[in-house]
């Protein structure tokens, strides 16, 4: 047998219990065909980046398994005769995890980061300037391509800045 | 090429050094990558959602490999947006 992780996301209109429901389904699928469900996991309703069949949330539930590949494809079987069921994934992964996945311990260090407010603001202003430094970058090599035909000191003198400026953002 | 930047600033300038970034999922304070860790993703796709680079993220050739993969399937299961417009 072989250990998998499959995450899948219902409709965003059905209740909790109900998502919760769909994912017993599922495990007694894998149980029926001589798997064994190791952890379930509700992330819970979340936003989802874009619209999947018209939704714009789902419910997000993951299952570490570890299960026969023939117990993996009945399930993902049902989960496609299945509307409630959006999308899902299934992973092999090496190792299950035991401890809860970084989804839900995320949730509870971003509850502890709402008090700390400037820790979160911090990192991201990092990050935007790391990105602010790749949009400059097509501008550069336009000059570069320039400057052999103008002047060719201009070449090496852009390059240490250009460097300089990264160093200082890292 | 570095060779060359490096002999060409401290001809002209002020001896110039840049630290080496190392790849961020080697090493001993190594991240694990994980298509369920949004947060960490975050941190290798543009504002525009697109992945960044590893000459720019320093990640290792390896990394990158198992890096895209994770951001793929992120945004398959909606974590991550495909794009941002």
């Amino acid at each position: 047998m072989a250990f998998y992780e499959c995450v899948f996301i219902a409709r965003q209109d059905i209740s909790a219990t109900q998502a919760e429901a769909l994912a017993d389904q599922f495990s007694g699928v894998i149980e029926e065909n001589g798997g064994q469900v190791g952890k379930k996991e509700m992330w819970g309703l979340r936003n989802m980046a874009y619209r999947i069949k018209k939704n714009r949330k789902g419910h997000y539930i993951l299952l570490n398994l570890d299960a026969p590949a023939a117990a993996v494809h009945e399930m993902e079987r049902t989960m496609r005769l299945n509307e409630d069921v959006l999308r899902y994934l299934t992973v092999r992964v090496p190792e299950l995890e035991t401890e809860p996945s970084v989804v839900l311990q995320s949730r509870h260090s971003r509850d502890d980061r709402g008090g700390r407010g400037g820790d979160r603001g911090g990192p991201r202003g990092g990050f935007r300037g790391d990105r602010e430094d790749r949009e400059s970058r097509p501008p550069r090599e336009r000059r570069e391509a320039s400057a052999p035909a103008s002047a060719p000191a201009s070449a090496p003198a852009s390059t240490p800045q250009d460097s300089d400026s990264k160093e200082s953002e890292a | 090429m570095t060779i060359q930047v490096v002999s060409k600033s401290a001809g002209t300038r002020r001896p110039f050094f840049r630290r080496r970034k190392s790849c961020p999922f080697s090493g001993p304070k190594a991240i694990k990558i994980d298509y369920k860790d949004v947060r960490t993703l975050q941190r290798f796709i543009s504002e525009r959602g697109k992945m960044v680079p590893s000459r720019i993220t320093a990640v290792s050739t390896k990394k990158q490999r198992e890096l895209s993969k994770a951001i793929k399937r992120a945004r398959f299961l909606a974590l991550i947006p495909y794009l941002v417009q």
